[in-house]
């Protein structure tokens, strides 16, 4: 017999795409690396011309460490921005460039299906936590512009001494 | 169609300080004929990306110029990067197939898609500002000193004869990252 998890929703006010992006250039990063989805999609419209933060799209999650493993040995600062389905289709260079090599690269992982903490429904949440922890990979959650303006910097900084941290992001961007 | 590793020797006669990315087959080869090896970096942990690496570092250093030696079992993995790439438009980054239609590392099964794939057309559906199709050594040799320094995103697709038993370089050490990023901060 299956049980029925509860379904929490969560109520909160959305994130301010600008507040993310004045915390990535504070730290000193210089591209973001991204596909869209429903948590960061709001960045493209504030990011798509800008010159001091420059977003690089892809077509699938996978090549975002690649392309920024390449931006680091070009001497760039850059940082990965995907959801937690990507972040699934991305294993492989997950492993083999993000973690393996140690690349001193932050990723922002959009938590879709984030209920505050309470059960999802939505295996995309369910799993997330579980490999992130798997993986090794030194985490925290974010879902408040104040959250994102105290906890981002303070990953990236570990990013750049041991190497993989990830942000995963609870709210989603708003208009 | 050209001996896989003759290809690369001919590749590596017209190179300058150009940065080189290898992966799989053109990794095996390329450490023993290099003019360069501080330039080079030899993608082995992530099947296919090697466009995508190459990628990063042409955009982070427009000046200076990047040649990503890939398979076609490779791109294969990474077929998005070619629209990726050529979004981007960088116009220092060079992007060889060497299309021996096999997986050489693994024994040179066929890969999906054999003698049916237009790799040119493909990269110039998708947007690369200049696309070459190699089939012979004439070929390359009246073509390749061009293609190397086209204004990019270049995309050229050599046929070539399985590199399933590859001249390994032994004991040679392949740059790491961080090497590489020194060395190219050095130019």
């Amino acid at each position: 017999m299956s049980q029925e998890l509860p379904v929490v929703t969560v109520d909160r006010a959305p994130l301010n795409a600008q507040v993310m992006i004045d915390t990535l250039k504070k730290c000193g990063a210089t591209h973001l690396v991204w596909l869209p989805d429903t948590e960061s999609g709001y960045l493209y419209e504030s990011l798509s011309t800008d010159e001091d933060l420059k977003l690089i799209p892809v077509t699938r999650e996978g090549e975002t460490f690649a392309i920024a493993q390449g931006l680091l040995m070009g001497g760039k600062k850059p940082v990965v921005c995907i959801q937690n389905t990507g972040f699934f289709e991305s294993g492989d260079s997950i492993r083999g460039i993000w973690i393996d090599l140690k690349l001193p690269i932050l990723a922002l992982v959009g938590y879709r299906g984030w209920e505050g903490g309470g059960p999802s429904e939505d295996s995309a949440a369910t799993f997330l936590e579980p490999v992130v922890k798997a993986w090794g990979i030194p985490y925290e959650i974010v879902q408040t512009d104040d959250e994102v303006a105290q906890i981002v910097p303070k990953m990236y900084a570990k990013s750049q001494e041991v190497g993989p941290v990830a942000v995963l992001i609870g709210g989603e961007y708003g208009e | 169609m050209i001996e896989g590793n003759k290809a690369l020797e001919m590749l590596a006669e017209n190179r300058s300080n150009e940065v080189v990315i290898t992966t799989m087959s053109t990794a095996r080869t390329w450490p023993a004929i290099t003019s360069r090896p501080d330039l080079d970096y030899r993608l082995s942990g992530c099947m296919g990306k090697a466009s995508s690496v190459g990628l990063g570092i042409a955009l982070a250093r427009p000046d200076v110029r990047v040649l990503v030696l890939d398979g076609d079992g490779s791109l294969l993995m990474n077929l998005g990067s070619l629209v990726t790439v050529a979004s981007q438009a960088p116009k220092n980054l060079v992007h060889v197939v060497f299309d021996g239609a096999t997986y050489d590392t693994s024994g040179a099964q066929p890969t999906p898609g054999k003698d049916v794939i237009d790799w040119a057309g493909l990269a110039k559906s998708a947007g690369y500002k200049k696309s070459a199709n190699i089939e012979s050594e004439d070929e390359l040799a009246k073509q390749w000193p061009s293609l190397l320094t086209a204004e990019g995103p270049v995309f050229v697709r050599i046929s070539v004869d399985s590199m399933w038993a590859p001249r390994r370089a032994p004991g040679l050490k392949a740059n790491t990252w961080q090497e590489l990023q020194a060395n190219i901060a050095a130019i």
